[in-house]
């Protein structure tokens, strides 16, 4: 949307649309603002200006510096953009609009999906029970047993495994070649883990006290860790 | 009310299938129970045998499915024991010769005249097994304290969860209490950690099941055997009777510990 450029400004159904860039600093920006608009004070005077600040959380003090900087310029400042709720809060404070009248070709989703809290997830089998030997789980997407999954029983997944109990068969994980997929179990002792490409059995030991553990693929290979919680 | 009709199966071979299914046959008929025993083993029959009934056959259960005779004509009478039955396996036909439906209208057939029936089961997870587990009220799954076997229990305990009769309950036969205690052999906690399901009963090792059922008297009518009483438990616990695990010297509760620290941990039995 913004690329490099801290400032950008182009004529929109409803006046005009500038959007600064969310990352830049404030100020800088609020200067370069000034200084583009006092280079074309005649073409941009009168105009209603809508701004798109982003993801920036804008507070109320600032932007009603901005809206005073295009005042003085001679344009109204009528409308903001952001996905931030500081800034939204902001805007309606200061009675002004927080969507355009018309769809902003650009700037995607419209507002209800932006402000959207719900996280779309991914799809994923939950089975609620023991997988005993013999048993296999397939998933394109996450595996998830709530209970044991034991010596001769198998999980192939797309995804992650997530196994709450005790992992003792043998597990695939991001099958279809995905080397961000992860493993964890309450107690993790598969007789065989595999992520992606990867390969590795559990170490005999008989000493070991069940703790929570993921595994992950960390410089091309394997690597199993206690779950920080 | 009708028979329970009890399978006792395993998965495995040679963890003691038959000898419990004819040791647990003698304990309720000795309860006064009604029981009938049924070799589902088509093709490699020996309950008949363990039982001493070998040379009593004349038609078996493919005989019956068959409609060769009367099924009261395959049911052998114990020497022993007026209230109890054996249904012979076939011994020259294979496990394809009976359906499950077959043993399900086998059973339907003699329900109402008995309190027990057990069958017990061939190992393996194929069509005899099917055949074995179809008319079952209730399971039990025999294993050893050896991995192999715990994991085949497991397999089958699974299969038997998949066609709701599981998980059925679980009975360890061959326990050796003194390499237990040296961590050379598995624990009934072991073992029922992995397969969560109910112990009915933990048998011991004991030396004189083998000459026992090779005589064709099985070992619990030895009053001295220390397996004869675990399976007569067993027994009574299948009838519903609460009745306390044995002491074998495996337990490692805290008054055990404390009795073997005090006896110098020589109080094996």
């Amino acid at each position: 949307m913004m690329q490099d450029q801290k400032v950008i400004i182009k004529g929109i159904r409803d006046g005009l649309l500038i959007s600064l860039s969310p990352t830049e600093e404030w100020l800088a920006i609020t200067a370069e603002l000034a200084l583009k608009i006092d280079q074309q004070s005649a073409f941009y005077a009168g105009a209603k200006v809508t701004v798109d600040v982003g993801g920036r959380p804008v507070p109320k003090h600032e932007l009603g510096t901005l809206k005073a900087l295009l005042e003085r310029r001679g344009l109204t400042l009528w409308s903001v953009l952001s996905d931030s709720a500081t800034t939204i809060d902001a805007a309606q404070s200061l009675d002004l609009k927080t969507s355009t009248a018309n769809p902003i070709p650009g700037r995607e989703s419209s507002e209800g999906s932006e402000t959207n809290p719900e996280e779309a997830g991914t799809p994923g089998v939950l089975v609620k029970r023991t997988l005993r030997n013999g048993r296999v789980v397939r998933s394109d997407g996450h595996v998830i047993i709530y209970g044991d999954v034991n010596p001769g029983a198998e999980i192939i997944a797309g995804g992650d495994v997530i196994v709450w109990g005790r992992l003792r068969g043998t597990v695939h994980a991001g099958v279809d070649g995905d080397e961000t997929a992860v493993v964890c179990a309450l107690d993790m002792m598969p007789t065989q883990l595999r992520i992606a490409k990867h390969i590795v059995v559990s170490p005999p030991d008989k000493r070991r006290k069940p703790k929570p553990e993921v595994a992950y693929i960390y410089k091309d290979q394997i690597v199993v860790e206690a779950w920080k919680y | 009310m009708g028979a329970r009709v009890i399978t006792i199966t395993s998965g495995k071979g040679g963890v003691g299938k038959t000898t419990a299914t004819a040791n647990l046959g003698i304990a309720l008929a000795r309860m006064n129970k009604r029981v009938v025993l049924i070799d589902a083993d088509i093709g490699l029959r020996n309950l008949d045998v363990v039982m001493g009934l070998e040379n009593r056959i004349v038609y078996d259960l493919v005989d019956v499915v068959e409609g060769r005779c009367h099924l009261r004509q395959a049911m052998i009478k114990h020497k022993q024991f007026q209230d109890l039955f054996l249904i012979p396996a076939a011994q020259t036909r294979d496990k394809t010769a009976v359906s499950p439906a077959d043993m399900i209208q086998l059973t339907d057939k003699i329900r109402s005249e008995f309190d027990f029936i057990i069958i017990d089961s061939p190992a393996g997870i194929e069509r005899g097994f099917r055949n074995a587990v179809a008319p079952a009220d209730e399971v039990l799954i025999v294993t050893n304290p050896e991995v192999s076997a715990v994991r085949d229990a497991d397999r089958i305990i699974g299969l038997l969860e998949a066609n709701n009769k599981g998980p059925g309950k679980l009975i360890l036969n061959r326990v050796k209490p003194d390499m237990v205690r040296k961590g050379d052999m598995l624990s009934a906690a072991d073992v029922t950690d992995i397969l969560a399901i109910k112990l009915i009963g933990v048998v011991p090792e004991d030396p004189t099941v083998i000459p026992a059922s090779n005589s064709g008297v099985p070992v619990i009518l030895n009053e001295n055997s220390r397996a004869g009483l675990a399976f007569r438990n067993i027994a009574r616990r299948l009838n519903g009777e609460n009745v306390p695990f044995m002491q074998l010297t495996e337990e490692t509760g805290f008054f055990q510990k404390l009795a073997r620290k005090i006896t110098g941990g020589s109080n094996g039995h």
